[in-house]
Protein backbone atom coordinates (compact mmCIF):
# COMPACT_ATOMS: atom_id res chain seq x y z
CA UNK A 1 0.00 0.00 0.00
CA UNK A 2 1.75 2.94 -0.94
CA UNK A 3 2.18 5.61 2.15
CA UNK A 4 0.92 8.71 2.52
CA UNK A 5 2.92 10.26 5.44
CA UNK A 6 6.08 9.34 6.02
CA UNK A 7 7.90 11.35 8.79
CA UNK A 8 11.61 11.28 9.29
CA UNK A 9 13.82 11.97 11.94
CA UNK A 10 11.36 15.11 12.82
CA UNK A 11 12.72 17.13 15.23
CA UNK A 12 11.22 21.09 16.71
CA UNK A 13 12.32 23.05 18.93
CA UNK A 14 10.23 26.55 19.61
CA UNK A 15 12.38 29.44 20.14
CA UNK A 16 13.47 30.44 23.32
CA UNK A 17 13.08 26.80 24.15
CA UNK A 18 15.82 24.35 25.81
CA UNK A 19 14.20 21.04 24.81
CA UNK A 20 12.76 19.48 21.95
CA UNK A 21 9.12 19.51 22.04
CA UNK A 22 9.49 16.56 19.10
CA UNK A 23 12.40 14.81 19.44
CA UNK A 24 13.10 12.44 16.79
CA UNK A 25 10.11 10.91 15.62
CA UNK A 26 9.92 8.52 12.22
CA UNK A 27 6.68 6.65 11.54
CA UNK A 28 4.98 6.93 8.58
CA UNK A 29 1.30 6.34 7.12
CA UNK A 30 -0.39 3.83 4.82
CA UNK A 31 -3.11 5.09 2.32
CA UNK A 32 -6.62 4.34 4.10
CA UNK A 33 -5.01 3.51 7.46
CA UNK A 34 -6.86 4.74 10.59
CA UNK A 35 -3.42 5.98 12.65
CA UNK A 36 -3.36 7.55 16.16
CA UNK A 37 -1.21 9.13 17.73
CA UNK A 38 -1.32 9.33 21.49
CA UNK A 39 0.42 10.94 24.16
CA UNK A 40 -0.57 12.65 27.65
CA UNK A 41 -0.76 15.90 27.48
CA UNK A 42 1.99 18.00 26.46
CA UNK A 43 3.91 15.24 24.69
CA UNK A 44 4.50 16.95 21.54
CA UNK A 45 1.33 15.47 19.94
CA UNK A 46 -0.10 18.73 18.41
CA UNK A 47 3.32 20.18 17.54
CA UNK A 48 3.71 17.24 15.62
CA UNK A 49 0.19 17.17 13.63
CA UNK A 50 0.71 21.60 13.59
CA UNK A 51 4.04 20.30 11.20
CA UNK A 52 2.25 17.50 9.36
CA UNK A 53 -0.41 20.10 8.28
CA UNK A 54 2.03 22.83 7.33
CA UNK A 55 1.13 25.40 10.08
CA UNK A 56 4.40 25.29 11.87
CA UNK A 57 7.83 25.07 10.47
CA UNK A 58 9.85 22.02 11.77
CA UNK A 59 13.79 22.36 12.94
CA UNK A 60 14.91 19.64 10.97
CA UNK A 61 13.41 16.15 9.61
CA UNK A 62 11.95 14.79 6.05
CA UNK A 63 7.84 14.95 5.88
CA UNK A 64 6.28 13.98 3.21
CA UNK A 65 2.45 14.36 2.99
CA UNK A 66 0.55 12.16 0.15
CA UNK A 67 4.03 12.59 -2.01
CA UNK A 68 4.39 16.45 -1.78
CA UNK A 69 7.11 17.61 1.21
CA UNK A 70 5.63 19.87 3.38
CA UNK A 71 8.09 22.59 3.71
CA UNK A 72 8.62 23.05 -0.12
CA UNK A 73 5.09 22.30 -1.78
CA UNK A 74 2.97 23.13 1.81
CA UNK A 75 0.10 24.51 -0.92
CA UNK A 76 -0.19 20.66 -2.54
CA UNK A 77 0.07 19.74 0.98
CA UNK A 78 -3.11 22.14 1.86
CA UNK A 79 -5.05 20.88 -0.83
CA UNK A 80 -4.61 16.97 0.07
CA UNK A 81 -5.60 17.03 3.42
CA UNK A 82 -8.57 18.03 5.48
CA UNK A 83 -8.54 19.35 9.29
CA UNK A 84 -10.11 19.21 12.37
CA UNK A 85 -9.13 21.20 15.20
CA UNK A 86 -8.49 21.13 18.81
CA UNK A 87 -10.49 23.99 18.68
CA UNK A 88 -13.90 24.87 16.95
CA UNK A 89 -13.20 26.26 13.92
CA UNK A 90 -16.42 27.64 12.81
CA UNK A 91 -17.78 31.15 12.85
CA UNK A 92 -20.69 31.28 15.08
CA UNK A 93 -22.70 34.15 13.76
CA UNK A 94 -22.64 32.45 9.61
CA UNK A 95 -25.00 29.72 9.26
CA UNK A 96 -23.85 26.19 8.37
CA UNK A 97 -24.35 26.60 4.93
CA UNK A 98 -22.12 29.59 5.11
CA UNK A 99 -19.16 28.02 6.79
CA UNK A 100 -19.35 25.31 4.40
CA UNK A 101 -19.70 27.48 1.46
CA UNK A 102 -16.47 29.79 2.72
CA UNK A 103 -14.67 26.72 3.25
CA UNK A 104 -15.69 25.83 -0.45
CA UNK A 105 -15.02 28.79 -1.96
CA UNK A 106 -11.42 28.96 0.18
CA UNK A 107 -10.19 25.84 -1.79
CA UNK A 108 -11.37 27.33 -5.03
CA UNK A 109 -13.99 24.05 -5.59
CA UNK A 110 -16.40 26.86 -6.51
CA UNK A 111 -16.14 29.93 -7.32
CA UNK A 112 -17.36 32.83 -4.95
CA UNK A 113 -20.91 34.22 -4.60
CA UNK A 114 -22.44 35.94 -1.88
CA UNK A 115 -25.65 33.60 -1.22
CA UNK A 116 -26.69 30.12 -1.74
CA UNK A 117 -29.05 30.67 -4.70
CA UNK A 118 -26.20 31.76 -6.41
CA UNK A 119 -23.67 29.17 -6.09
CA UNK A 120 -23.76 26.27 -8.92
CA UNK A 121 -25.80 23.13 -9.19
CA UNK A 122 -23.33 20.90 -7.95
CA UNK A 123 -22.41 22.38 -4.76
CA UNK A 124 -26.14 22.94 -3.96
CA UNK A 125 -26.56 19.45 -4.00
CA UNK A 126 -23.28 18.17 -2.66
CA UNK A 127 -24.20 20.67 0.54
CA UNK A 128 -27.87 19.10 0.52
CA UNK A 129 -26.65 15.57 0.55
CA UNK A 130 -24.36 16.07 3.25
CA UNK A 131 -26.64 17.59 5.22
CA UNK A 132 -29.22 15.07 4.77
CA UNK A 133 -26.40 12.52 5.77
CA UNK A 134 -25.95 14.55 9.10
CA UNK A 135 -29.85 14.95 9.57
CA UNK A 136 -28.89 18.72 9.63
CA UNK A 137 -31.36 19.66 6.69
CA UNK A 138 -33.42 21.78 8.67
CA UNK A 139 -31.17 23.64 10.19
CA UNK A 140 -28.59 24.21 7.33
CA UNK A 141 -29.33 27.80 6.87
CA UNK A 142 -29.78 28.17 11.02
CA UNK A 143 -26.05 30.67 12.32
CA UNK A 144 -24.21 27.83 13.83
CA UNK A 145 -24.83 29.40 17.54
CA UNK A 146 -27.71 27.58 17.42
CA UNK A 147 -25.91 24.28 17.30
CA UNK A 148 -25.13 21.33 19.96
CA UNK A 149 -21.25 21.09 20.42
CA UNK A 150 -21.88 17.41 18.70
CA UNK A 151 -23.51 19.09 15.42
CA UNK A 152 -20.72 21.39 15.32
CA UNK A 153 -18.33 18.92 15.44
CA UNK A 154 -19.83 17.18 12.62
CA UNK A 155 -20.14 19.94 10.14
CA UNK A 156 -16.60 20.59 10.93
CA UNK A 157 -16.44 17.19 9.45
CA UNK A 158 -18.32 17.80 6.45
CA UNK A 159 -16.87 20.94 5.67
CA UNK A 160 -13.44 19.25 5.82
CA UNK A 161 -14.56 16.59 2.96
CA UNK A 162 -15.53 19.10 0.57
CA UNK A 163 -12.37 18.92 -1.00
CA UNK A 164 -12.72 15.07 -0.55
CA UNK A 165 -8.81 15.12 1.22
CA UNK A 166 -6.45 12.15 1.09
CA UNK A 167 -5.77 12.54 4.41
CA UNK A 168 -8.19 13.88 7.39
CA UNK A 169 -6.16 14.98 10.69
CA UNK A 170 -8.41 15.53 13.66
CA UNK A 171 -6.31 16.84 16.72
CA UNK A 172 -8.19 15.38 19.78
CA UNK A 173 -11.79 16.10 18.33
CA UNK A 174 -13.65 14.87 21.34
CA UNK A 175 -12.66 17.79 23.64
CA UNK A 176 -15.48 19.19 25.33
CA UNK A 177 -18.07 16.70 23.84
CA UNK A 178 -20.69 15.07 26.09
CA UNK A 179 -20.12 10.94 26.22
CA UNK A 180 -23.23 10.73 23.48
CA UNK A 181 -21.78 13.24 21.27
CA UNK A 182 -18.30 11.13 21.26
CA UNK A 183 -19.98 8.13 20.74
CA UNK A 184 -21.58 9.73 17.34
CA UNK A 185 -18.76 11.28 16.42
CA UNK A 186 -16.45 7.91 16.50
CA UNK A 187 -19.89 6.41 14.50
CA UNK A 188 -19.55 8.87 11.55
CA UNK A 189 -16.01 8.90 11.27
CA UNK A 190 -16.13 5.12 10.51
CA UNK A 191 -18.93 5.96 7.96
CA UNK A 192 -16.53 8.21 6.65
CA UNK A 193 -14.01 6.19 6.01
CA UNK A 194 -15.94 3.10 5.17
CA UNK A 195 -17.68 5.38 2.68
CA UNK A 196 -14.63 7.84 0.94
CA UNK A 197 -11.36 5.72 1.83
CA UNK A 198 -10.02 8.54 3.78
CA UNK A 199 -6.85 8.28 6.01
CA UNK A 200 -7.20 9.51 9.23
CA UNK A 201 -5.03 10.84 11.53
CA UNK A 202 -5.93 11.57 15.02
CA UNK A 203 -4.45 12.65 18.41
CA UNK A 204 -5.72 12.10 21.24
CA UNK A 205 -5.04 11.26 24.85
CA UNK A 206 -7.61 8.83 24.88
CA UNK A 207 -6.70 5.30 25.25
CA UNK A 208 -10.24 4.25 24.04
CA UNK A 209 -10.46 6.15 21.67
CA UNK A 210 -7.44 4.94 19.70
CA UNK A 211 -8.11 1.36 20.47
CA UNK A 212 -10.37 1.10 17.08
CA UNK A 213 -7.20 2.51 15.07
CA UNK A 214 -5.26 0.33 13.07
CA UNK A 215 -2.02 1.37 13.96
CA UNK A 216 -1.41 3.38 17.90
CA UNK A 217 1.80 5.67 17.94
CA UNK A 218 2.54 6.12 21.94
CA UNK A 219 4.61 9.61 22.12
CA UNK A 220 5.94 11.33 25.63
CA UNK A 221 8.18 13.61 25.89
CA UNK A 222 8.34 14.44 22.00
CA UNK A 223 9.65 10.41 21.66
CA UNK A 224 8.32 7.16 20.63
CA UNK A 225 6.59 5.09 23.49
CA UNK A 226 5.49 2.62 21.57
CA UNK A 227 4.17 1.74 18.40
CA UNK A 228 2.23 -0.89 16.73
CA UNK A 229 -1.11 -2.22 16.24
CA UNK A 230 -3.38 -2.24 19.23
CA UNK A 231 -2.66 -5.95 19.85
CA UNK A 232 1.49 -4.98 19.79
CA UNK A 233 0.90 -2.17 21.62
CA UNK A 234 -0.95 -4.39 24.46
CA UNK A 235 1.90 -6.57 24.60
CA UNK A 236 4.73 -4.86 24.40
CA UNK A 237 2.70 -2.30 27.14
CA UNK A 238 1.80 -5.21 29.37
CA UNK A 239 3.60 -6.93 31.75
CA UNK A 240 1.41 -9.79 33.66
CA UNK A 241 2.96 -11.21 36.95
CA UNK A 242 2.68 -12.74 40.28
CA UNK A 243 3.26 -11.02 43.33
CA UNK A 244 3.71 -13.68 45.80
CA UNK A 245 4.99 -14.08 49.18
CA UNK A 246 5.72 -17.12 51.78
CA UNK A 247 7.07 -17.96 55.85
CA UNK A 248 10.35 -20.00 54.48
CA UNK A 249 11.42 -18.00 51.13
CA UNK A 250 14.79 -20.55 50.95
CA UNK A 251 11.91 -23.03 49.98
CA UNK A 252 10.66 -20.82 47.51
CA UNK A 253 13.04 -20.06 45.97
CA UNK A 254 14.71 -23.59 45.03
CA UNK A 255 11.54 -24.50 44.16
CA UNK A 256 11.34 -21.74 41.52
CA UNK A 257 14.84 -22.48 40.09
CA UNK A 258 14.07 -25.89 40.11
CA UNK A 259 10.82 -25.45 37.92
CA UNK A 260 12.31 -23.32 35.67
CA UNK A 261 10.63 -20.32 36.68
CA UNK A 262 11.78 -16.57 36.01
CA UNK A 263 11.30 -14.27 39.29
CA UNK A 264 13.36 -11.83 41.15
CA UNK A 265 12.66 -10.90 44.49
CA UNK A 266 12.38 -7.07 45.91
CA UNK A 267 9.80 -7.16 49.25
CA UNK A 268 7.91 -10.09 47.41
CA UNK A 269 8.76 -12.86 44.73
CA UNK A 270 7.73 -11.38 41.78
CA UNK A 271 7.32 -13.95 38.99
CA UNK A 272 7.04 -13.25 35.23
CA UNK A 273 3.99 -14.96 33.82
CA UNK A 274 6.11 -15.23 30.56
CA UNK A 275 3.42 -16.99 28.09
CA UNK A 276 1.53 -19.77 30.70
CA UNK A 277 -1.14 -18.52 32.65
CA UNK A 278 -1.19 -17.67 36.44
CA UNK A 279 -3.03 -20.72 37.24
CA UNK A 280 -0.50 -23.41 36.07
CA UNK A 281 2.06 -21.63 37.51
CA UNK A 282 0.19 -21.33 41.14
CA UNK A 283 -0.99 -24.55 40.54
CA UNK A 284 2.65 -26.03 40.05
CA UNK A 285 3.79 -24.30 43.32
CA UNK A 286 3.53 -26.43 46.66
CA UNK A 287 5.24 -24.18 48.79
CA UNK A 288 2.50 -22.84 51.26
CA UNK A 289 1.88 -18.75 50.10
CA UNK A 290 1.50 -15.76 52.13
CA UNK A 291 0.49 -13.55 49.87
CA UNK A 292 -0.90 -13.77 46.11
CA UNK A 293 -1.70 -10.86 43.45
CA UNK A 294 -2.02 -11.49 40.07
CA UNK A 295 -0.86 -8.10 38.29
CA UNK A 296 -3.05 -8.41 34.92
CA UNK A 297 -3.54 -4.96 33.64
CA UNK A 298 -5.45 -3.46 31.21
CA UNK A 299 -4.75 -1.88 28.42
CA UNK A 300 -5.54 1.52 29.68
CA UNK A 301 -4.13 0.65 33.01
CA UNK A 302 -1.05 -0.20 31.45
CA UNK A 303 -0.66 3.24 29.67
CA UNK A 304 -1.54 4.88 32.74
CA UNK A 305 1.04 3.24 34.30
CA UNK A 306 3.92 4.14 32.00
CA UNK A 307 2.64 7.77 31.49
CA UNK A 308 3.39 7.32 35.26
CA UNK A 309 7.07 6.06 34.62
CA UNK A 310 7.54 8.74 31.95
CA UNK A 311 6.24 11.40 34.38
CA UNK A 312 8.64 10.43 37.33
CA UNK B 1 -41.06 38.15 -7.55
CA UNK B 2 -38.77 40.95 -7.96
CA UNK B 3 -36.23 39.22 -6.25
CA UNK B 4 -37.20 36.21 -8.29
CA UNK B 5 -36.18 38.07 -11.45
CA UNK B 6 -32.99 39.17 -9.90
CA UNK B 7 -32.03 35.94 -9.49
CA UNK B 8 -32.27 35.11 -12.31
CA UNK B 9 -30.42 37.77 -14.00
CA UNK B 10 -27.37 37.30 -11.29
CA UNK B 11 -27.49 33.56 -12.22
CA UNK B 12 -26.90 34.45 -16.16
CA UNK B 13 -24.63 36.96 -15.32
CA UNK B 14 -22.75 34.37 -13.52
CA UNK B 15 -22.48 32.31 -16.41
CA UNK B 16 -21.82 34.98 -18.71
CA UNK B 17 -18.30 34.71 -17.11
CA UNK B 18 -15.20 33.04 -18.01
CA UNK B 19 -13.95 30.26 -16.56
CA UNK B 20 -12.59 31.01 -13.60
CA UNK B 21 -11.17 27.81 -12.90
CA UNK B 22 -8.51 27.62 -14.87
CA UNK B 23 -6.62 30.91 -13.71
CA UNK B 24 -4.29 30.65 -10.49
CA UNK B 25 -4.86 34.15 -9.99
CA UNK B 26 -8.84 33.98 -10.05
CA UNK B 27 -8.00 30.97 -7.06
CA UNK B 28 -6.85 33.97 -5.31
CA UNK B 29 -8.77 36.15 -5.87
CA UNK B 30 -11.57 34.17 -5.44
CA UNK B 31 -10.18 33.75 -1.89
CA UNK B 32 -9.32 37.33 -0.98
CA UNK B 33 -12.98 38.14 -1.78
CA UNK B 34 -14.19 34.74 0.16
CA UNK B 35 -12.05 36.47 2.91
CA UNK B 36 -12.96 39.93 3.01
CA UNK B 37 -16.67 38.94 2.69
CA UNK B 38 -17.09 36.96 5.55
CA UNK B 39 -15.62 40.05 7.54
CA UNK B 40 -18.37 42.19 6.92
CA UNK B 41 -21.04 39.41 7.10
CA UNK B 42 -19.63 38.94 10.46
CA UNK B 43 -18.87 42.49 11.65
CA UNK B 44 -23.23 42.86 10.29
CA UNK B 45 -24.25 40.16 12.26
CA UNK B 46 -22.61 41.19 15.37
CA UNK B 47 -25.19 43.58 16.49
CA UNK B 48 -23.38 44.34 20.03
CA UNK B 49 -20.18 44.96 18.25
CA UNK B 50 -22.17 47.12 15.85
CA UNK B 51 -23.25 49.17 18.74
CA UNK B 52 -20.01 49.76 20.22
CA UNK B 53 -18.42 50.69 17.22
CA UNK B 54 -20.62 53.36 16.60
CA UNK B 55 -20.38 54.48 20.61
CA UNK B 56 -17.15 55.97 20.44
CA UNK B 57 -17.28 58.61 17.25
CA UNK B 58 -20.34 59.55 18.66
CA UNK B 59 -19.03 60.51 21.62
CA UNK B 60 -16.26 62.29 20.36
CA UNK B 61 -18.54 63.92 17.98
CA UNK B 62 -21.42 64.98 20.07
CA UNK B 63 -19.85 65.48 23.47
CA UNK B 64 -16.43 66.92 22.35
CA UNK B 65 -16.79 68.36 18.94
CA UNK B 66 -20.48 70.31 20.49
CA UNK B 67 -18.92 71.62 23.72
CA UNK B 68 -15.35 72.45 21.89
CA UNK B 69 -17.54 74.29 19.22
CA UNK B 70 -19.98 75.50 21.84
CA UNK B 71 -16.38 77.10 24.15
CA UNK B 72 -13.93 77.86 21.35
CA UNK B 73 -15.93 77.91 18.17
CA UNK B 74 -15.58 81.43 18.01
CA UNK B 75 -12.22 82.09 18.30
CA UNK B 76 -10.94 79.80 16.28
CA UNK B 77 -12.82 81.29 13.06
CA UNK B 78 -14.29 78.22 11.95
CA UNK B 79 -16.93 75.31 13.04
CA UNK B 80 -15.19 73.48 15.38
CA UNK B 81 -17.72 70.70 15.22
CA UNK B 82 -17.27 70.23 11.26
CA UNK B 83 -13.99 69.79 12.14
CA UNK B 84 -14.01 67.27 14.71
CA UNK B 85 -16.70 65.58 12.50
CA UNK B 86 -14.13 65.33 9.60
CA UNK B 87 -11.28 64.22 11.97
CA UNK B 88 -12.70 61.55 13.63
CA UNK B 89 -14.33 59.97 10.06
CA UNK B 90 -10.73 59.52 9.31
CA UNK B 91 -9.37 58.37 12.78
CA UNK B 92 -12.46 55.47 12.67
CA UNK B 93 -11.94 54.36 9.01
CA UNK B 94 -8.39 53.94 10.09
CA UNK B 95 -8.20 52.70 13.39
CA UNK B 96 -11.19 50.03 12.99
CA UNK B 97 -9.41 48.86 9.69
CA UNK B 98 -5.97 48.72 11.78
CA UNK B 99 -7.65 47.01 15.05
CA UNK B 100 -9.26 44.74 12.32
CA UNK B 101 -6.26 43.40 10.87
CA UNK B 102 -4.58 43.04 13.98
CA UNK B 103 -7.23 40.87 15.16
CA UNK B 104 -5.55 37.98 12.68
CA UNK B 105 -3.40 36.76 15.75
CA UNK B 106 -6.24 35.76 17.64
CA UNK B 107 -7.75 34.73 14.93
CA UNK B 108 -5.10 32.32 14.04
CA UNK B 109 -6.65 30.15 17.05
CA UNK B 110 -9.91 30.51 16.79
CA UNK B 111 -13.33 30.39 14.58
CA UNK B 112 -12.99 30.05 11.25
CA UNK B 113 -9.59 31.53 10.77
CA UNK B 114 -7.54 28.95 11.73
CA UNK B 115 -9.12 26.98 8.24
CA UNK B 116 -8.20 29.80 6.49
CA UNK B 117 -4.78 29.24 7.33
CA UNK B 118 -4.39 25.74 6.33
CA UNK B 119 -6.08 26.93 2.91
CA UNK B 120 -4.47 26.13 0.07
CA UNK B 121 -3.65 29.97 -0.56
CA UNK B 122 -0.96 32.59 -0.65
CA UNK B 123 -0.12 34.26 2.90
CA UNK B 124 -0.26 37.55 0.59
CA UNK B 125 -3.97 37.03 -0.26
CA UNK B 126 -4.84 36.33 3.73
CA UNK B 127 -3.56 39.74 4.34
CA UNK B 128 -4.93 41.23 1.29
CA UNK B 129 -8.69 39.74 1.97
CA UNK B 130 -8.06 40.60 5.48
CA UNK B 131 -7.36 44.49 4.79
CA UNK B 132 -10.01 44.49 2.05
CA UNK B 133 -12.57 42.87 4.55
CA UNK B 134 -11.82 45.34 8.03
CA UNK B 135 -11.67 48.30 4.91
CA UNK B 136 -15.61 47.34 4.53
CA UNK B 137 -15.92 47.16 8.15
CA UNK B 138 -15.06 50.63 8.46
CA UNK B 139 -16.68 51.87 5.80
CA UNK B 140 -20.17 50.90 7.19
CA UNK B 141 -19.05 52.33 10.12
CA UNK B 142 -18.36 55.07 8.39
CA UNK B 143 -22.07 55.62 6.84
CA UNK B 144 -23.14 55.59 10.61
CA UNK B 145 -21.41 58.36 11.40
CA UNK B 146 -21.99 60.36 8.80
CA UNK B 147 -25.71 60.15 9.08
CA UNK B 148 -25.07 61.01 12.56
CA UNK B 149 -23.21 64.24 11.60
CA UNK B 150 -25.76 64.55 9.00
CA UNK B 151 -28.30 64.69 12.29
CA UNK B 152 -26.32 67.40 13.84
CA UNK B 153 -26.44 69.42 10.64
CA UNK B 154 -23.01 69.08 9.97
CA UNK B 155 -23.62 70.35 6.33
CA UNK B 156 -22.58 67.65 3.50
CA UNK B 157 -23.70 68.27 -0.23
CA UNK B 158 -23.92 64.90 -2.55
CA UNK B 159 -21.04 65.78 -4.50
CA UNK B 160 -18.95 66.06 -1.32
CA UNK B 161 -20.49 63.06 -0.17
CA UNK B 162 -19.18 61.46 -3.30
CA UNK B 163 -15.92 62.97 -3.67
CA UNK B 164 -15.17 61.68 0.19
CA UNK B 165 -16.00 57.97 -0.51
CA UNK B 166 -12.09 57.67 -2.23
CA UNK B 167 -10.32 59.66 0.59
CA UNK B 168 -12.73 57.36 3.06
CA UNK B 169 -11.14 53.97 1.23
CA UNK B 170 -7.40 55.16 1.15
CA UNK B 171 -7.19 56.00 4.78
CA UNK B 172 -8.81 52.65 5.24
CA UNK B 173 -5.97 50.99 3.32
CA UNK B 174 -3.34 53.17 5.36
CA UNK B 175 -5.02 51.63 8.52
CA UNK B 176 -4.37 48.31 7.03
CA UNK B 177 -1.20 48.32 6.31
CA UNK B 178 -0.08 50.03 9.25
CA UNK B 179 -2.37 47.04 10.62
CA UNK B 180 -0.25 44.35 9.40
CA UNK B 181 3.02 46.29 10.30
CA UNK B 182 1.85 46.21 14.08
CA UNK B 183 0.68 42.36 13.95
CA UNK B 184 4.82 41.64 12.24
CA UNK B 185 6.18 42.32 15.05
CA UNK B 186 3.98 41.49 18.36
CA UNK B 187 3.73 37.96 19.49
CA UNK B 188 0.27 37.51 21.16
CA UNK B 189 -2.84 39.08 21.21
CA UNK B 190 -2.49 39.97 24.81
CA UNK B 191 0.74 42.06 23.57
CA UNK B 192 -1.60 43.15 20.86
CA UNK B 193 -4.03 44.66 23.11
CA UNK B 194 -1.83 46.12 25.57
CA UNK B 195 0.47 47.91 22.37
CA UNK B 196 -2.30 49.06 20.40
CA UNK B 197 -3.40 51.85 22.30
CA UNK B 198 -0.02 53.15 22.76
CA UNK B 199 0.01 52.84 19.15
CA UNK B 200 -3.16 53.98 18.52
CA UNK B 201 -3.83 57.14 20.92
CA UNK B 202 -0.70 59.42 20.37
CA UNK B 203 -1.74 59.29 16.47
CA UNK B 204 -4.98 60.74 17.46
CA UNK B 205 -3.71 63.68 18.80
CA UNK B 206 -0.95 64.06 16.80
CA UNK B 207 -2.69 64.02 14.18
CA UNK B 208 -5.24 66.27 14.84
CA UNK B 209 -8.25 64.39 14.63
CA UNK B 210 -10.09 66.58 17.38
CA UNK B 211 -7.45 69.10 18.03
CA UNK B 212 -6.20 71.29 15.66
CA UNK B 213 -2.41 71.53 15.20
CA UNK B 214 -1.71 74.15 12.89
CA UNK B 215 0.39 75.85 15.18
CA UNK B 216 2.86 73.30 17.08
CA UNK B 217 6.28 73.44 19.21
CA UNK B 218 8.77 72.10 17.11
CA UNK B 219 8.96 68.82 18.58
CA UNK B 220 5.39 68.36 18.27
CA UNK B 221 5.10 69.40 14.96
CA UNK B 222 8.26 67.02 13.78
CA UNK B 223 6.15 63.81 16.09
CA UNK B 224 3.12 64.48 14.17
CA UNK B 225 4.56 64.87 10.61
CA UNK B 226 5.85 61.75 11.08
CA UNK B 227 2.26 59.92 12.26
CA UNK B 228 0.74 57.85 9.41
CA UNK B 229 -2.92 59.18 10.35
CA UNK B 230 -1.86 62.70 9.95
CA UNK B 231 -2.11 62.18 6.11
CA UNK B 232 -5.45 60.36 6.18
CA UNK B 233 -7.04 63.01 8.14
CA UNK B 234 -5.82 65.74 6.59
CA UNK B 235 -6.74 63.90 2.84
CA UNK B 236 -10.43 63.72 4.63
CA UNK B 237 -10.55 67.36 5.08
CA UNK B 238 -8.92 68.71 1.84
CA UNK B 239 -11.43 66.90 0.49
CA UNK B 240 -14.13 67.81 2.42
CA UNK B 241 -13.41 72.17 3.12
CA UNK B 242 -12.57 72.31 -0.83
CA UNK B 243 -13.32 75.37 -1.98
CA UNK B 244 -14.74 76.76 1.27
CA UNK B 245 -13.54 79.86 3.13
CA UNK B 246 -12.37 77.69 5.97
CA UNK B 247 -9.77 75.41 4.00
CA UNK B 248 -6.59 77.32 5.03
CA UNK B 249 -7.47 77.48 8.82
CA UNK B 250 -8.32 73.75 8.66
CA UNK B 251 -6.01 72.08 5.79
CA UNK B 252 -2.49 71.18 6.58
CA UNK B 253 -1.34 70.11 3.52
CA UNK B 254 -2.24 69.74 -0.18
CA UNK B 255 -4.26 66.54 -1.36
CA UNK B 256 -1.24 65.45 -3.73
CA UNK B 257 1.45 65.98 -0.18
CA UNK B 258 -1.03 64.21 1.25
CA UNK B 259 -1.56 61.02 -1.32
CA UNK B 260 2.17 61.06 -1.92
CA UNK B 261 3.07 60.83 1.86
CA UNK B 262 0.14 58.15 2.32
CA UNK B 263 1.39 55.97 -0.60
CA UNK B 264 5.42 56.13 0.73
CA UNK B 265 3.67 55.09 4.29
CA UNK B 266 1.21 52.17 2.77
CA UNK B 267 4.23 50.91 0.55
CA UNK B 268 6.74 50.71 3.32
CA UNK B 269 4.23 49.11 6.07
CA UNK B 270 2.74 46.47 3.70
CA UNK B 271 5.98 45.47 2.23
CA UNK B 272 7.78 45.26 5.23
CA UNK B 273 4.87 44.14 7.47
CA UNK B 274 3.77 41.27 5.21
CA UNK B 275 7.34 40.25 4.63
CA UNK B 276 7.56 39.90 8.71
CA UNK B 277 4.44 38.29 8.85
CA UNK B 278 4.82 35.71 6.41
CA UNK B 279 8.46 34.47 7.83
CA UNK B 280 7.10 34.54 11.27
CA UNK B 281 3.60 32.43 10.86
CA UNK B 282 5.45 29.29 10.87
CA UNK B 283 8.66 29.79 12.95
CA UNK B 284 7.50 29.32 16.50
Amino acid sequence: MPRVIEVKNLVKRYRKADTNAVDNLSFSVDAGEFFALLGPNGAGKTTTISILTTTLAKTSGAITIAGFDVDRSASSVRKNIGVIFQQPSLDLNLTAEENVRLHANLYGLYPFRPTYVLMPEPYQKRVRELADVLGISDALFDPIKTFSGGMRRKLEIIRSLMHHPRILFLDEPTTGLDPVSRKNLWEYLRQVRNQERTTVFLTTHYLEEAEDADRICIIDHGKIVSLGTPAEIKKGLIEEYILMDVKDQKALRSELTHLGIEFSVADLFRVSLNGKTAYQIIKAIHTPLTVLKIHNPTLEEAYLEMIQREAE
Amino acid sequence: MIRRALNVLAKRLVKSMPDWHSHEIMHELNAIITIAYRDLTKFLRDHPRLFISFVFPLLFIGVLGKTFDANLGSMAGFNFLTFVFTGVLAQVLFQSTASGVISLIEDRENDFSQAIFIAPISRYSIILGKILGESLVSLSQAIGIIIFGLILGIPLTLGTFFTLIPAAIIACFLGGAFGIFVLANLGTQRRANQIFPLVIFPQIFLAGAINPIKHLPPILFFLSRITPLTYAVDLVRNVYYAGTPEYSKTVLHGTITNLAVIILFFTAFLTLGTYFFVRNERNK
